[in-house]
């Protein structure tokens, strides 16, 4: 070569490792990720949504979806932070940390009362029997605010129709696990008439919008959210939806639910989302869609109405709150 | 003054630093998480996901417990003799105006676009926000005579003027009771915190009565006097 060109004298004990050369750039990636990590972990926030389960790719399959009226879908990370769930917490964001411990396995589901076939199902024979379907709702709570959920799940209809109710089973009776070691609040029993129980009508049961969930976003129904199975009934508002199934029951009488013992004269057995028939505590003619800062109109029946409406001809809606 | 007479000299007394965190305390973490929210897109403690509910309930809650606290200053010098909280009920009375005021701005804002004969039917018709409004609207005169021009001014009556704060307490706690999820008036549902503030400041106010209070403040006196007597008072050993 060219005489201009002088070697610089370098001591073998600086030359690079031949493995950390060949190397070299999925070590710069390890060192970054774990620094860049600690300053994040420093200043992250904390107590913030608590990690989920759901595989990324399953939520990612969601991504860009609506509901029928062409709204997104509220994040996994909402949906599974945001929890209205009295049997561990009356705080909304501890839901989620508290039920980590609850387990969804082994479970089973006695479905009996007024019927011609009475069985205790387990929950994975469930999930085998009915396949899963993918159902956008939103979900309207009674506090005015709402989210557009991806829930799995199959019709209950399915189900009722497979144990043949009588001529005499007019309401369907839905009951809560009862035991103070997987729900800890229900230990206040002065406070609340635990275990949480609802009710349908009959036709509400069979309609086809009205569904048992046992998926979110693709993954298995988190533990805050009401796994392993819950109702979902989206005209309605949301407490009518039913977490942790245990007991399906047909009876012959309009049962209580849970939220007309605690005060009948807020919370009625049909509690249709209606926008006409405000609430004690707030209006409910607008709602708040998590997401959102503004508010935004409530509609009839959540926007069912086309495939609701019927169940509730001639009858009085204020009456009948 | 240096900074090491300063330091000598702190001027701040523990009740006066405790008040003063506590009050600024949630106001300091509802903004904090927004900052949080604005750079990370993430919510949390105190928000939620529906950060403008949880903050209208936060500063409801934290209104509430500094009123209470503002209250809790006369009986607590009565049983414990601590002469530097009758100095601290005045920041923590308007300390409490302040969320207070917080709570209904966000209040005006959480039925955004509705319009004002609305808003007015909406406080007729809801019986537990009427409470609040009562609330409020009490607390003003409150806020605005806290000033020692006024006590000048008003004489006899100040002290008349602020004893309304007997009434606004109950009535805070029934606007909270009423808010809740349950039924207060059959002891169901989601009761436990406005009780327990219910039932605090009710014992608040017993404490007040002449004749507890004479009870109480001689029975401090002859506590201490005991335990004077049969503690005996180490003799400082001097070294001259």
């Amino acid at each position: 070569m060219s005489d201009t060109y002088k070697p610089v004298p370098v001591l073998p004990s600086e030359i690079t490792p031949k493995f950390l050369y060949f190397n070299r750039r999925d070590f710069l990636k390890a060192a970054g990720i774990v620094t860049g990590g600690a300053v994040l972990a420093a200043c992250a926030p904390s107590g913030g949504g608590t990690s989920s389960s759901a595989d990324p790719a399953s939520v990612a399959a969601y991504k860009g979806k609506t509901d029928e009226l062409g709204d997104p879908l509220n994040s996994y990370d909402d949906i599974t932070n945001y929890n209205n769930y009295y049997e561990f917490s009356t705080a909304k964001d501890a839901v989620a940390p508290l039920s980590k411990n609850f387990k969804p396995r082994p479970w089973s589901v006695e479905v009996s009362g007024l019927v011609s076939n009475p069985k205790t199902y387990a929950i994975d024979d469930l999930l085998k029997m009915f396949p899963q379907e993918d159902r956008i709702y939103r979900l309207r709570c009674v506090e005015a605010w709402s989210m557009v959920i991806p829930w799995q799940g199959f019709p209950l209809a399915s189900l009722l129709k497979v144990v043949q109710p009588t001529s005499a089973a007019k309401f369907v009776r839905f009951t809560t696990l009862e035991d103070t070691t997987q729900l800890p609040a229900e230990a206040d029993t002065a406070d609340w008439p635990w275990p949480y129980h609802e009710g349908l009508r009959l036709d509400e049961a069979m309609n086809d919008l009205t569904i048992l969930a046992t998926g979110l976003y693709g993954a298995p129904l988190p533990n805050q959210d009401g796994a392993p199975i819950r109702l979902i009934v989206p005209w309605k508002y949301g407490f009518k939806g039913i977490k942790a199934i245990v007991k399906i029951e047909l009876v012959a009488d309009q049962p209580n639910t849970f939220w007309q013992d605690v005060d009948a004269t807020e919370y009625g057995f049909y509690a249709n989302v209606n926008p006409n028939v405000p609430h004690p505590r707030w209006l409910q003619s607008s709602e708040r869609r998590i997401g959102e800062l503004s508010m935004r109109p409530t509609l009839m029946f959540n926007g069912y109405g086309a495939q609701v409406a019927s169940l509730y001809q001639g009858m009085d809606l204020k009456l009948n709150y | 003054m240096s900074f090491i007479n300063w330091i000598k000299r702190f001027p701040y007394t523990p009740a006066q630093i405790a008040v003063h965190v506590y009050a600024w305390s949630e106001l300091v973490l509802i903004i904090y998480s927004w900052i949080i929210y604005l750079i990370y897109g993430v919510f949390t403690y105190p928000l939620t996901v529906n950060p403008i509910q949880a903050m209208e309930i936060n500063t409801g809650r934290h209104a509430i417990a500094l009123l209470v606290l503002s209250l809790a200053c006369t009986p607590l010098t009565t049983l414990l003799g601590w002469r530097d909280l009758l100095k601290r009920r005045r920041a923590l009375g308007l300390y409490a105006i302040m969320y207070a005021v917080l709570h209904v701005i966000i209040f005006m804002d959480l039925d955004n676009g509705i319009a004002w004969s609305l808003l007015i039917q909406t406080v007729i018709q809801k019986s537990y926000i009427l409470y609040g409004m009562a609330t409020f609207l009490l607390l003003i005169p409150l806020a605005m005579t806290s000033f020692d021009v006024w006590k000048v001014r008003l004489g006899k009556n100040w002290k008349r003027l602020h004893q309304l704060v007997y009434f606004i307490a109950p009535l805070a706690a029934l606007h909270y009771a009423m808010d809740v999820k349950g039924d207060v008036f059959h002891l169901s549902g989601n009761i436990n915190a406005p009780v327990n503030y219910a039932i605090v400041i009710a014992v608040l106010l017993i404490l007040r009565l002449p004749f507890i209070r004479r009870f109480f403040a001689s029975l401090r006196t002859r506590i201490l006097f005991l335990l004077t007597r049969i503690i005996p008072q180490p003799k400082a050993d001097v070294e001259s």
